[in-house]
């Protein structure tokens, strides 16, 4: 082995994928991805007013992954596992969120949103609603393959059997068809800038996500629990040793994460549709964004997240949108050559 | 009975002979298989005798469907059962070699025909022609998406391989130049069907005039042998493999990577070929479902359909052992159409719960397949044929 990179460091091939692989050389490959999509852009004859205005709602995209990629990093920096379940726990969310709007009277519109009170109490109570759900499912189907200390991947067959079974609940009761927190309410856009136009909403999901994000960072950096969790991240082993109670820090992980997806899922749904499949679709760009950001690190996967957006949206100006999931995995696999660690990861 | 019965029974004989053959423990070979063949065919008079005519009919398409999936969890236990690989993308092998091999052997489409469907190329080639070629591209596909990840944690291989079912599903969708995109493709030919028409001119006068009680209704009880034939091929060729050193190696591999790799194996290497031969047995278990369902589009090979199922029949089955693989095949299959009956038998109780209920039925069978999947890895990760721990040993294949 030690012969063979010896050996292969004097191939130029090789020497510039030890370049490209450092940090810098990944950020300079996004930075060429970014101009690659404009100049592509440019050449096709996308006018710049729509590119800017996709490079906007791709910010706002990335704020909404954002929501589910911290959960799936927190929840694999403390557990350890993949969690394939967290795209249906954001479509749990969502439809949550639809029985709360639907059962208490509507009031008007909070102008310039299309919403009114009723959302924001939805967002309060499925936050929490979720994150107590999704600790719950850990108990029933994790914490017994945890005691007997199962393969990484049993853990993944576990969590795709829950995201199956909560999507056909979603499916038994609210039908396989799309539907709307509102429906036939007008949701008009307003210019924000240079002929970009956005919708209220759309800022107040954006403003909504920072702030949840900014909330978490909050939580891990300056509370007790916050560093009890970056230390069961780091070493579980030495964190338990060290007299941290491992069962609290698990069930902050999946109260975060949980509710974040909860969230995520509500303003997606706002955004654009509920969907009982929404989850499912989001979970490929979700784990792009984690792998991207390093698997683990919840700050890369904050960057990681508003990257696969941004990146996702603009190609959306020359490419049939139905593949922008396909842009999410071309820009996962192009990572997992260069540099499988992602952004923020130290070397293997 | 009568002459339809008996070419029946003789096309029923095929499975049972197969399925009998490889539990029999009997020396020599010859006198094995000269039993299997009688018994086989015994039983196969018996069952097509006294069994009324539809029940046999959905009996046989249900045995046919379950061979069809028994190869696909054979494939995918070459994979994850042998060496450890998290492929949670079995449909979108499945998919792929569904539509090559339905490219392979339709005629590129004349006359009004034309206008209707599109695709890319049809070089009615015969039947076994679109099956390799269906493994060749599947094998293709596989080196491709192992490329990047195989030497990676087993979650990475997971998430490339969601990705890829994704893409080639969308792809099939959206593309209409390519297999007539959310078009169905239409006329995929079938083996032998001339045997329940007019008879195929290159078989002897007696066959065809044995065979000519068969209407094209009755095809499923010719595709049957077929499917039964390449499934025990496909058994036996990876039982050899498995007992050979190269499935010892896989093994290693799953187990104790670090060790494997010490005694000078090239981990990356093995993890590749289980991965691609299992993916050409996935693109051959989807051309003989093209053949059998004549028309196909993107929507036969969702999530659910093309790989969740797979997963618990292999789960519930038993990782790491053929025999469990195909078990699980049979059985979540039953448990997945039986429970089709039991929510149309619940119907009346569903529509008064709420009106809507009854059509979302279907549901209520996935939620219990999930659920079904939790259990196992809980309670039961071994499956209900668990691997050998032995399997070098000679056993009279």
């Amino acid at each position: 082995m030690l012969q063979r990179s010896a050996a292969a460091a004097e191939r130029p091939f090789e020497r510039f994928r030890r370049v490209a692989s450092g940090k810098a050389g990944m950020l300079l490959a996004l930075a060429l991805v970014l101009l690659a999509i404009i100049v592509t852009a440019a050449l096709k004859g996308v006018p710049a007013t729509q590119l800017l205005s996709l490079f906007v709602r791709g910010v706002l995209l990335g704020g909404m992954l954002a929501l589910g990629a911290v959960g799936v990093t927190l929840v694999y920096a403390v557990l350890k596992m993949a969690n394939f379940a967290h795209g249906d726990t954001m479509t749990l969310g969502a439809y949550l969120g639809l029985v709360v709007v639907t059962l208490l009277p509507k009031g008007a519109p909070i102008a310039p949103f299309s919403f009114g009170y009723e959302f924001i109490v939805a967002l309060l109570v499925v936050i929490p609603a979720v994150g107590l759900i999704a600790f719950g499912l850990d108990q029933l189907a994790f914490r017994p393959l945890r005691a007997r200390r199962s393969q990484s991947v049993m853990f993944a067959m576990a969590a795709l059997g829950l995201a199956f079974g909560i999507r056909s609940l979603v499916y038994i009761f609210w039908g396989a068809d799309f539907t709307f927190f509102y429906t036939g309410r007008a949701r008009p856009a307003v210019e924000l800038f240079a002929g970009v136009r956005v919708r209220p909403d759309q800022l107040f999901i954006l403003g909504l996500a920072v702030a949840l994000i900014a909330g978490v960072y909050l939580l891990l950096e300056r509370t007790k629990i916050g560093k009890a969790m970056r230390a069961t991240a780091d070493n579980s082993d030495l964190a338990r040793i060290s007299g941290i109670d491992t069962k609290r820090v698990i069930l902050w992980t999946w109260l975060i994460g949980g509710g974040l997806a909860g969230a995520g899922g509500m303003l997606y749904g706002l955004d654009v549709q509920l969907r009982p499949e929404m989850g499912w679709w989001l979970l490929l760009p979700l784990f792009a964004s984690v792998i991207l950001g390093s698997l683990g690190n919840a700050y890369g996967a904050l960057a990681g997240a508003f990257v696969i957006g941004i990146v996702w949206q603009m190609s959306g100006a020359f490419i049939n949108p139905v593949y922008s999931q396909g842009i999410a995995f071309l820009v996962m696999i192009v990572v997992l050559l260069v540099r499988p660690e992602g952004l923020f990861g130290g070397r293997r | 009975m009568t002459a339809l019965h008996l070419a029946k029974a003789a096309l029923l004989a095929v499975p049972l002979w197969l399925l009998l053959s490889s539990l029999l423990r009997l020396k020599p070979s010859w006198l094995k298989h000269l039993a299997s063949l009688a018994v086989g065919f015994g039983a196969a008079a018996l069952v097509t005798l006294v069994t009324p005519t539809g029940i046999l009919s959905y009996l046989t398409t249900f045995i046919l469907m379950a061979c069809i999936y028994a190869v696909l969890s054979v494939g995918l236990n070459v994979q994850w059962g042998y060496t450890g690989l998290f492929n949670i993308g079995v449909a979108a092998f499945y998919a792929i070699g569904a539509f090559t091999s339905a490219l392979v052997t339709t005629r590129m489409p004349t006359g009004l025909n034309a206008s209707f469907t599109k695709q890319l190329f049809g070089l009615g080639m015969p039947f076994w022609v679109g099956v390799l070629a269906a493994g060749l591209v599947a094998g293709l596909l596989a080196w491709l998406v192992g490329k990047p990840t195989l030497r990676l944690r087993g979650d990475y291989l997971a998430i490339a391989t969601i990705g890829i079912a994704e893409l080639v599903r969308l792809f099939f969708q959206n593309e209409r130049w390519l297999a007539n995109g959310p078009q169905p493709l239409r006329g995929i030919p079938q083996p032998l069907s001339c045997l329940t028409g007019d008879g195929c001119a290159w078989l002897p006068g007696f066959v065809n005039s044995f065979f000519a009680p068969l209407g094209p209704r009755d095809y499923p009880f010719v595709y049957i042998a077929i499917v039964a034939l390449v499934l025990y091929l496909v058994y036996r060729v990876l039982e050899r493999a498995i007992r050979s050193p190269w499935g010892r190696v896989l093994r290693a591999v799953r187990e104790e990577e670090a060790s494997a790799a010490m005694n000078g194996k090239d981990i990356a290497a093995f993890r590749m070929q289980a991965f691609v031969v299992g993916s050409v047995i996935m693109g051959i278990g989807g051309a003989l479902y093209a053949h059998y369902i004549v028309s196909i589009d993107y929507s036969h090979f969702d999530p659910l359909n093309g790989t969740f199922l797979v997963w618990v029949m292999l789960m519930l089955g038993g990782s790491g052992n053929n025999r469990g693989a195909i078990l699980g095949a049979f059985v979540v299959y039953a448990i997945w159409s039986g429970t089709s009956f039991v929510v149309d038998a619940l119907r009346p109780t569903l529509a008064a719960i709420s009106p809507e209920l009854p059509s979302r039925g279907p549901y209520l069978r996935l939620l219990f397949i999930s659920i079904l999947l939790v259990f196992i890895v809980l309670y039961r990760p071994r499956g209900i044929v668990p691997e050998e721990k032995v399997v070098s040993l000679d056993r009279d294949l």
